[in-house]
């Protein structure tokens, strides 16, 4: 929490392979990082569909960061890749919505970085904070949802 | 009074052309005529809602609704409309998702009328006057006007919809298939598309030509490129082609014009957002790895939202633009 109260809601999905790994190392070591980052554990960068990410904009994530293996290390060979060209592209496409480009964060953090995480993590979450809320639902009004009829 | 089948056809935020999809389906249009009531068709008939207000409730077999919903008075008849219908049709793309009109999510009505009412050159309008719900006219006349939503919204975020007919517009075939499935009892499961399951790229003409890896270097508009009949894949030549989001069944009519497919068919099944799912499948065509390359390439596409959300704004996961 800052003064103002406010305290982003972050998403990070991360690579079962190397970022989790660091993230677990981080907890071990006790290292400092922000506690509202929720983390989302995924089999590779690559396997983070878009729409995962828009997802998570709609319903109430303030920040979205997709963490994989640094180049060339990736278990499936160029999974981290196609998250790299993806979240380039995602970027203005968000701009054109309205979102900041910072709200999206892609980053390489092997098992043995828990120091990196921690930093990354802390680093999102102070841009968060100053970005403010998001708050999507509420930002653009009604979006409405109808049950198929039975 | 006949005991043939009623239905009602009705057009909300469209442009007409879906009306006129139904006219031109020419000698089969007698048949749907020679096998049904219409029993409000207001852009073809003398019609009047109170018509369908004495109608009891579910007394229509099918109502046939295109466009989204903008105005007030489209959400209040075609409300009406669910209560009257045994089954509700979402016709054509913008029903389905929005269409053309739902483009009108990047800004809102303030930004609509100020534009439309106040800027445009062409205007005489010293009193900057805008519409309004309310006016009252000569001080004693009280006129009222449907509202004016912020955004378009796809029919089924307004009221429940049994089946989805889709297209900008809807092919003669896709339009009789669907009537004969509903006239001879064969309609699939409620809430489906109908129309094949597949993508574009399953019966484009173009497929064979599509190399297995395709690599790009830059994205290219389809006005600024003056190969579009070599019948080459699109997407080789880094032109945004719809057609791997894109549902089939179209009769790939873009494709055989010499233009990309712009998606009006929507995405195949379990495809939430059309727009995202193409942007996933160009951003892999990218032929560099370099992390300060990439930008470069993705720089060479001025605009996304239009081609990747030209029909599908208002049902895309995030459904307009943050205005404020
Ligand atoms: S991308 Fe377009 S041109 Fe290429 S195969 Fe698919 S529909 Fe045909
Ligand atoms: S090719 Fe694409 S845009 Fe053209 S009619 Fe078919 S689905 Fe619609
Ligand atoms: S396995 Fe970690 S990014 Fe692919």
């Amino acid at each position: 929490m800052t003064e103002t109260g406010f305290e982003p809601n972050i998403i990070a999905f991360v690579c079962n392979w190397c970022s989790y790994g660091g993230a677990d190392i981080a907890g071990s070591m006790r290292l400092k990082y922000p506690s509202n980052i929720k983390l989302i554990r995924v089999m590779c960068s690559g396997r983070v569909d878009p729409e995962f990410i828009m997802e998570a904009f709609r319903s109430g994530a303030d920040g979205v960061m997709v963490l994989g293996c640094h180049p060339n290390d990736c278990h499936y060979i160029e999974g981290n890749y196609k998250a790299l060209k993806r979240c380039n592209m995602l970027r203005p496409l968000l701009d054109q919505f309205n979102i900041e480009q910072d709200r999206l964060h892609l980053d390489w953090v092997s098992a043995s970085e828990g120091e990196k995480f921690a930093r990354v993590s802390r680093e999102m979450n102070e841009r968060i904070t100053k970005l403010g809320p998001l708050n999507w639902e509420k930002a653009i009004g009604p979006i409405r949802s109808m049950e198929v009829p039975s | 009074m006949s005991d043939k089948p009623k239905i009602a056809i009705y057009w909300c935020s469209s442009c007409g052309g879906c009306e006129e999809a139904v006219v031109d389906l020419n000698e089969a249009i007698l048949d749907v005529v020679d096998a049904v009531d219409i029993v409000f068709w207001p852009v073809a008939m003398d019609f009047k809602y109170e018509d369908v207000r004495k109608l009891k409730d579910g007394e229509l077999l099918a109502s046939f609704i295109n466009g989204g919903i903008r105005l007030s008075e489209q959400e209040e008849i075609v409300k009406l409309l669910r209560e009257k219908s045994q089954l509700v049709f979402a016709f054509g793309s913008c029903a389905v998702m929005g269409g053309v009109p739902g483009l009108a999510n990047m800004t809102d009505r303030e930004g609509i009328f100020t534009r439309v009412y106040k800027e445009i050159e062409s205007n005489d309008n010293p009193e900057n006057r805008v519409p309004e719900t309310e006016t009252k006219l000569d001080g004693k006349y009280d006129l009222e006007l449907p509202e004016f939503y912020d955004s378009v919204y796809p029919l089924d975020q307004i009221i429940p919809v049994d089946y989805y007919i889709p297209g900008c517009a809807p092919s003669p075939e896709t339009i009789t298939d669907a009537f004969t499935a509903i006239l001879e009892g064969k309609l699939p499961e409620k809430g489906s598309v109908l129309s094949p399951t597949k993508s574009l790229c399953d019966t484009c003409p173009r497929k064979d030509s599509k190399p297995d890896k395709i690599e790009i270097e830059r994205f290219v508009e389809p006005h600024r490129y003056d190969k579009l009949d070599d019948g080459r894949c699109f997407l080789e030549a880094g032109i945004i082609c719809m057609g791997p989001a894109t549902r089939g069944g179209c009769g790939e009519r873009c494709i055989n014009a010499n233009m990309p497919c712009r998606g009006c068919y929507g995405p195949p099944n379990n495809v939430k957002d059309q727009g995202v799912r193409m942007m996933s499948a160009l951003s892999s065509l990218i032929k560099t790895d370099e992390e300060k390359e990439i930008p470069k390439v993705i720089e060479t596409l001025p605009d996304l939202i239009g081609p990747l959300y030209m029909y599908g704004l208002p049902s895309s996961i995030l459904f307009r633009k943050k205005i404020k």
